[in-house]
């Protein structure tokens, strides 16, 4: 089986690799990229006026099964990320059961694997329970196919008990992923704590909750020597410390979502939850650091923290409706706008914040090698363009939910066909 | 589509002096009752009061009777909602029956505004959560009116749990249009420095004997029992530091007025004798209730 990707622009941020090109993919696998590659009896896939990429990669998601599959299934969240360009993506363990055991984890591979179009990777509890107070059977769920613990949406309050999953995180040479978020301060809260929470009467999430725990956790990650990530960083204090911690060698990464980069407290239209998240979408001053946080390289990666509620769910009273939004089928469209058409960052940059950086992050190897376009490694490509205007209407997603702000709005340049092992999964309708 | 009174943020000036002016018609002369007008014969009010409350409801239910509108009166205990049924099923069942307005009261701040992206049927806003509370700021200006003559460049000050008073950010908004002095005075951890910022002609003062120094009006709030979440203060400290008595009433303005939106505890947030002294406008803040919200209702019937 061979797959011939033909004169694209050709974009790997790991190799440099910035031209015009041909990519060859052979078994599944990447097995070259140069300029006028023979066809040799491959399928044809004409790229001329296009980026070709390595496949993108969302090391955040939520696809909400086991136990909340009217919301979103293995299957229909895998095909909303191919939708997006997305070739593999890791979810969080906050389905029912929690995934803190390896009979959930072989559950997700094994569902994934029969009925997912791209690649999905576990990520286990940290917690039993995520319950923050037992560490999960951690060893087992990353022999398993888990890989990177977190208690996303719950995050571990007890210092001590984080300290250990940090130990244990190193010694396994996984990620430990934490949701910031003190919830002692955060107690209650429905968004961002500002002049906008008070005139609204919402109780607020301050900045600090956020603030707190990502300084003690970096505390933590010296003391343990941990790969420690910041999930969804919002708050200019976390950029900072983030970008010190990297400054004194630590192994300390972070991401931002797009909506964190694209909205602020500012764009919410008033108790409409479809601007409900967590962290909330915050002030002009943290939007504004967060950017600046990739363009520095402070934050490595975007990541989408997908989260789909069913219209049930989120058609409530503000303070009743779930945090969260989703975000694969948009993230592509809200991060060329917000980061390369402004000229905030290049295109291979962009490009890297969904590919090497996320693969970086995860560490995924021989086998399993992904984030570039070099020989050997999985044989995924992200094809999009870069300005084409597009509407996002949510009606057509391929997600079961429809919790997003971003519907109807007006995107320049979008994915146009996603290729998984060598096989087209997805392909924008005309191409 | 029919407007409703979801807020006050969002009024303008000049519709609230309609409001006021037209309360003002509405108000009984001497001993005597509201008077029957039957603007709004045919009408049909739905009260749908998802929290409790005695004097908004009959209010409200008074209103619509002088106005010659026919109610009734729905609140939660009695309701689907008890059985599981969501807010929007349950306004949608309501609206079927075809009401010319919903009043509401709901615990959930913007409740009423959520509905109303919603629903066809008008909803006239009884107090959603922390948020607002327009008909009782709109009674209290028309209360200060009749007393003060005027609005504009007054000082008012108004003391307790701001954070979670509708009450309070309804007043604040009023009286920021018709640029009075506000003064927000109560615990730090009930009053936030960024409220300051919600409109303008706002300060904060944490001392109540320099908040009520020179105050035309003093608004007290109730202390809310059921919202205390917030570590702040313990009882028995909050009436010695913010509890409203005659030595802090001498320091305002010798005509001053002291108002409270009711129900008041006594001893907590407020002394017996300022309660039932000359200065004391509870009642007639619970009078004004009804003109006003006949002023309201009318002109959400009659558009």
């Amino acid at each position: 089986m061979k797959l011939l990707i033909q004169n694209g622009r050709v974009i790997c941020p790991e190799t440099g690799h910035d031209a015009v090109a041909d990519v060859l993919i052979e078994d599944g696998r990447i097995a070259g990229v140069g300029p006028g590659l023979p066809t040799g009896g491959a399928g044809v896939i004409d790229a001329a006026g296009l980026i070709v990429a390595p496949g993108f990669i969302d090391i955040h998601v939520h696809l909400r099964e086991p136990g909340f599959e009217y919301a979103e299934t293995i299957e229909s969240g895998a095909r909303a990320a191919a939708a997006g360009g997305f070739t593999t993506i890791c979810c969080m363990p906050n389905t029912n059961p929690v995934n803190d055991s390896t009979t959930v984890t072989s559950f997700i591979v094994e569902t994934a694997r029969r009925k997912a179009p791209i690649s999905v990777f576990p990520i286990g509890a940290i917690t039993k329970g995520s319950q923050g107070e037992e560490l999960a059977s951690i060893a087992s769920m990353v022999a398993a196919g888990a890989v990177a613990i977190s208690d996303d949406g719950r995050p571990v309050m007890n210092a001590r008990v984080i300290r250990r999953a940090m130990e244990t995180a190193r010694a396994l040479d996984i990620p430990l992923i934490e949701h910031c978020e003190d919830l002692n301060l955060s107690a209650g809260g429905d968004m961002h704590e500002s002049v906008d929470s008070i005139r609204l009467g919402l109780r607020g999430i301050p900045s600090a909750s956020e603030d707190v725990m990502v300084a003690r956790d970096i505390i933590l990650a010296e003391l343990t020597g941990a790969r420690y990530h910041v999930a969804h960083i919002s708050t200019k204090n976390a950029v900072a410390m983030v970008a010190f911690a990297k400054q004194r060698g630590l192994h300390v990464t972070s991401e931002a979502t797009p909506h964190h980069i694209a909205l602020d407290t500012g764009a919410m239209k008033p108790y409409d939850s479809n601007y409900k998240m967590k962290p909330p979408l915050r002030c002009t001053h943290d939007v504004n650091a967060c950017i600046d946080g990739i363009v520095s390289g402070a934050i490595d990666c975007l990541a989408t923290d997908h989260a789909p509620h069913a219209g049930d769910d989120k058609m409530q009273e503000f303070e009743k409706c779930p945090f969260g939004i989703t975000g694969l089928e948009t993230a592509l469209g809200i991060s060329l706008e917000v980061l390369v058409h402004s000229g905030k960052i290049s295109l291979p940059r962009l490009i890297a914040l969904y590919t090497s950086q996320p693969a970086r992050i995860m560490g995924w190897k021989d086998a399993e090698a992904r984030g570039a376009l070099k020989p050997g490694y999985v044989g995924d490509v992200t094809i999009f363009h870069p300005e084409y205007p597009w509407v996002y209407d949510v009606k057509k997603s391929e997600s079961k939910s429809s919790n997003t702000p971003f519907n109807g709005r007006t995107f320049h340049g979008g994915p146009i066909m996603t290729i998984v092992n060598g096989q087209v999964v997805w392909r924008a309708p005309g191409f | 589509m029919p407007k409703g009174l979801l807020g006050i943020e969002e009024l303008e000036r000049s519709e609230i002096e309609q409001i006021l002016e037209r309360a003002k018609v509405f108000q009984p002369h001497g001993g005597q009752t509201f008077g029957k007008v039957n603007t709004c014969t045919g009408r049909m009010v739905v009260n749908l009061f998802f929290e409790n409350s005695t004097r908004t409801r009959s209010s409200f239910e008074i209103a619509a009777k002088r106005l010659g509108a026919e109610t009734m009166s729905i609140t939660a205990s009695g309701s689907s909602v008890t059985k599981g049924e969501s807010l929007v099923d349950t306004l949608n069942t309501l609206v079927a029956m075809r009401p010319s307005a919903i009043v509401m009261r709901h615990a959930a701040s913007g409740a009423p505004h959520f509905l109303a992206r919603h629903l066809t049927t008008p909803i006239v806003n009884a107090g959603d959560g922390t948020h607002e509370h327009p008909t009782q700021a709109l009674l209290d200006a028309r209360t200060i009116m009749d007393r003060c003559g005027r609005l504009d460049g007054l000082r008012v000050a108004i003391i307790g749990d701001i954070a979670h008073s509708r009450v309070a950010r309804s007043n604040i908004h009023l009286l920021a249009k018709f640029g009075v002095d506000i003064v927000l005075c109560g615990p730090p951890a009930l009053v936030p420095r960024d409220l300051a910022r919600i409109a303008t002609g706002i300060t904060i003062e944490y001392d109540l004997r320099r908040a009520v120094q020179g105050a035309d009006v003093i608004m007290m709030l109730r202390v809310q029992l059921e919202r205390m979440h917030e570590p702040s203060m313990q009882p028995g400290e909050y009436f010695r530091f913010y509890g409203l008595r005659p030595e802090h009433v001498a320091l305002a303005n010798p005509d001053a007025i002291v108002m409270h939106p009711g129900p008041m505890n006594r001893g907590r947030e407020i002394s017996s004798e300022v309660a039932d002294s000359q200065q004391s406008m509870i009642l007639n803040q619970v009078e004004n209730g009804v003109s006003v919200r006949m002023a309201v209702l009318e002109r959400v019937l009659l558009q």
